[in-house]
């Protein structure tokens, strides 16, 4: 077992490893500290780092100029949406791949997995045009849709690798005391899989937060979340550090709250269970 | 209430053949159990009762009713599984809850099959706590007060007690007896167990490979083995089995003779060896015997402690009127 | 082993998910098949007809199309590099006993949470800007002169930045499976007289093998389609172009549907190829 280590050798891997982790998290960090700057504060030369007059100036005009919270809900109505959309869909499918395989279940697993690995620049247009024909170009349920689609598979693969954890024979029980196959799934599975079912969930809304393809490209002004919004400071508007630091840091801020709860589900989601 | 009928019943994965063509009959109130070594489709053929799974040909009758096709919960029989199967996330009152609830059962009536179950099985302080808090033998009594509480037509339990260490598996088995004594329902009792299944049933059904090899009270199969699998199963230690000119002398190919049925000295015997292991267990005393020209070991059970050890000399003697004798198929020749 | 009630019940639950899934990805593909035979340009007429395998031989044989694939290779290449290597090092570093070591794991996963329109822009323009970026400030303190760096050097800024979106996913699934290796071994090894260098390349090393599998394999599926790093940045100019973003061009800014589905079948095609490796190790692991 673990053995005790010299508190020196334990103060080096400290100190290492602080710094190659603030090292790492530097341009997040240095993102927060810039958008509680003036604009000429955020240019200035040489750069300040704590020793400035900090100021939320630049949180009101982002949010009074571009409307950050219209940006913020339909960020939150499309990840939410689309992720529990998603996972309705997909208790029911891991459930019968978890309890009830077949020859053909690890097949259509795979084939799962394999509609996640289209690149979407491939089915651009199509998708675009059915979206026009639809008129579902610019809105959010569109969005919830297509973004839903994207992460059904990793939804599926997610809930059915932590379903496997559940031992068959307590649905077995419940089957004996005369449960059906609704009362099986929301009395006995369904609370049972509880962490896993919330997991999924978190992962799942941060990939869709952060999805900036169909995002950028489907949505105009109306429906466009906080990918869309930030992506507009590339015109020169984006020249004014402060303001694009403080939209920056409200863009990311809730969903690095979300990621530092998942971090242990990060890669058991991510890699299809494949490393757990 | 709870007669239970297999009529050429069958199981197939695929195109393996689990159960070959099975006829079985357990009678209402008894207490029968199935024993065999593992694989030998015990455990399936609970769960083709139960309805867990689907037989392939053949009929299942509960009471004389068809119940082929019936799915599980419909069947009105309880289960008690190898783990148990206790609902995590319900305090142990739920648990015993859920059957009734599922049911429909009025609150009442529910309050008070809890209350006399939790009192019965001594689980009345633990009533609100999760299954997580329990030990291992409480949680096998909330299994079994789960299935009480539905008064099921038969009890089935799946090897309820391979999970429990083993002062605690005697005293369940005990627990598990009085039940029986006490609600006179149908119980099938699934185990590898021999000492299990000598101890509690009234009907053993040993099974190998998916056959019947025989169904009979357990003294019936200790005193007579209608073949030589059944013989080296029932009984501990195990039957010695002699063949070659020692059982030709006896008109068999084979014969058998249980440890508990041989005497051990240091003076004249038919037959002789030498002592390699002896293990002392205060109440009775076991010796394996090796060189005696008979079998690679001869297993000799002593009552009380005898003291022959390692390198011993000894001769042995059986006794003539327990001799089993089988015929070159293996099957028992008649005394 | 289940019964026939719950056979059929668990098709009909499947259903949605399979049929919706089907659609998803046989509409879309078969629609992009069916454009990439035609000339079709909305906005200059619109479907005008069949033309066989022609935009299949224009999308391959313009200047554009070898250019964007060795921008695709270099930067999938590059990043891949970066991330496994000092992926391998940061978990061993982060394996190691210390003082606040939770802290320091988030640090080093944060970037992974950031979405790809903020770090390319707060890369862009706080760290690279030739004037007012700090890789400016720092060059001139050390006397150097500031360079531009999406311009002049703007392969190794997109390989650097989408770097370290990345590496926070390589360190983490790698540092999980360093976790999972039994210390006994290493132990066995330190009393067989294995040095520190010798236990990590005859035991650390194998044992991540899997991992590092897993973790090439799922970078190139989503590398291949990166997309919001250079849209934000370089708009695909000064040789950043890859297939994705060609494609892009070729669809929504010049409006060539057909020789731009021409294009996205062969990112298909592409995609497949690395996807087929990362099923069999998934797909392993299914039977294990």
């Amino acid at each position: 077992m673990a053995r005790s280590v010299t508190q020196q050798r334990k103060a080096i891997n400290t100190v290492a490893a602080w710094a190659v982790g603030l090292l790492i998290f530097f341009p997040i960090l240095w993102t927060i500290l810039t958008s509680f700057k003036t604009e000429a504060q955020a240019i200035n030369d040489p750069p300040l780092f704590f020793f400035f007059d900090w100021t939320l100036e630049n949180y009101a005009v982002v949010q009074e100029r571009s409307d950050y919270m219209r940006f913020l809900w339909n960020s939150i109505a499309i990840a939410g949406g689309s992720t529990v959309l998603g996972i309705i869909i997909a208790i029911p499918a891991a459930w019968s791949m978890a309890f009830v395989p077949s020859k053909r279940t690890k097949d259509i697993l795979l084939w799962m997995l394999s509609t996640k690995m289209l690149p979407a620049v491939g089915v651009l247009y199509p998708i675009y045009l059915i979206f026009i024909r639809l008129g579902m170009l610019d809105s959010r349920t569109g969005l919830i849709i297509v973004l839903m689609l994207c992460n059904l598979p990793i939804i599926v693969w997610m809930l059915y690798t932590y379903f496997k954890e559940i031992p068959g024979e307590i649905l077995e029980a419940a089957r004996m005391d005369g449960a059906g196959l609704k009362e099986e799934i929301l009395y006995v599975l369904t609370p049972m899989a509880i962490p896993g079912i919330a997991s999924t969930l978190l992962l799942n809304i941060i990939l869709a937060w952060n999805e900036a393809f169909w995002t950028l490209n489907l949505t105009a002004a109306k429906a466009a979340p906080l990918t869309a919004f930030i992506a507009s400071y590339s015109s020169p508007e984006g020249l004014f550090y402060a303001k694009l630091s403080a939209a920056s840091t409200m863009a990311i801020a809730p969903i690095l709250i979300l990621g530092w709860f998942s971090q242990k589900q990060l890669v058991r989601g991510l890699t299809f269970g494949a490393v757990k | 209430m709870g007669r239970i009928t297999l009529d050429k019943v069958t199981k197939s994965f695929g195109a393996t053949e689990v159960i070959p063509p099975l006829d079985l009959t357990i009678e209402d109130g008894e207490f029968t159990v199935f024993v065999g070594p593992s694989g030998c489709g015990k455990s399936t053929l609970l769960r083709l009762i139960a309805g867990l799974e689907d037989v392939s040909s053949g009929q299942i009758r509960i009471d004389g009713q068809d119940a082929t096709m019936t799915p599980p919960a419909k069947r009105g029989l309880a289960m008690v599984f190898q783990s148990y199967a206790l609902y995590p996330h319900m305090s142990v009152r739920k648990n015993i809850a859920f059957p009734m609830k599922m049911a429909g059962i009025d609150e009442a009536e529910q309050n008070r099959r809890i209350e006399s179950a939790a009192k019965a099985l001594n689980l009345t302080d633990y009533l609100e706590r999760k299954p997580g808090q329990l030990s291992g033998g409480q949680r096998q009594r909330v299994a079994i007060g789960r299935a009480i509480v539905r008064e099921p037509a038969a009890f089935l339990f799946d090897e309820p007690l391979s999970n429990l260490d083993a002062a605690l598996r005697v005293g369940m088995r005990l627990e598990i007896s009085e039940l029986h004594e006490r609600l006179k329902t149908t119980m099938i009792y699934v185990t590898h167990d021999q000492v299990e299944a000598m101890t509690m049933a009234d009907k053993i059904v040993v099974l190998r490979a998916g056959h019947i090899e025989q169904v009979g009270s357990p003294l019936e199969l200790y005193h007579s083995p209608r073949n030589l699998f059944v013989a080296g199963f029932i009984g501990s230690p195990k039957m010695n089995f002699i063949t070659g000119p020692e059982a030709a002398k006896h008109d068999a190919d084979t014969i058998g003779v249980r440890p508990e049925h041989i005497s051990i000295s240091d003076g004249d015997g038919p037959w002789s060896g030498v002592v390699s292991v002896s293990e002392h267990l205060g109440s009775d005393t076991f010796f394996h015997i090796h060189d005696t020209g008979l079998a690679e070991t001869i297993t000799v059970r002593a009552d009380g402690e005898v003291g022959f050890r390692h390198g011993d000399r000894v001769s042995l003697t059986p006794r003539s009127d327990v001799i089993h004798r089988f015929d070159a198929q293996g099957l028992r020749i008649a005394q | 082993m289940a019964t026939q009630h719950s056979r059929s019940a668990a098709r009909i639950m499947m259903a949605p998910a399979v049929i919706l899934l089907l659609g998803w990805m046989l509409v879309p593909l078969t629609m992009t098949l069916v454009f990439s035979f035609k000339k079709y340009l909305p906005l200059r007429g619109g479907d005008l007809g069949w033309v066989g395998f022609d935009n299949y031989v224009r999308f391959v044989s313009s200047s554009a199309f070898w250019p964007s694939v060795q921008a695709t290779l270099v930067i999938v290449g590059g990043v891949l590099a970066i991330t496994v290597v000092f992926g391998v090092l940061l978990a061993l570093l982060l394996d190691q006993p210390m003082w606040g070591q939770g802290i320091v794991r988030i640090l080093v996963i944060a970037p992974f949470f950031v979405m790809p329109t903020v770090s390319a822009l707060v890369w862009k323009n706080m760290f690279m800007d030739p004037v007012n970026g700090l890789f400016a400030h720092l060059w001139t303190f050390f006397g150097a002169e500031p360079i531009s760096w999406l311009s002049e050097a703007s392969m190794q800024s997109i390989i650097l930045i989408v770097s370290w979106q990345w590496l926070p996913f390589a360190t983490l699934i790698l540092l999980t499976a360093i976790q999972s290796l039994d210390s006994e071994q290493l132990e066995a090894a330190e009393m067989d007289g294995a040095s520190p260098l010798a236990r990590f390349g005859y035991i650390i090393l194998p044992h991540l093998g899997r991992a590092i599998t897993v973790v090439v394999l799922i970078q190139t599926i989503f590398l291949l389609s990166i997309f919001a790093e250079i849209f934000v940045t370089t708009q695909g100019s000064f040789g950043t172009r890859t297939l994705t973003y060609l494609i892009f061009q070729r669809v929504l800014e010049s409006q060539n549907v057909g020789l731009g589905s021409a294009g996205g079948v062969y990112a298909i095609i592409l995609a497949n190829v690395v996807a087929a490796f990362l099923m069999r190790i998934v797909g392993k692991n299914l039977d294990a």
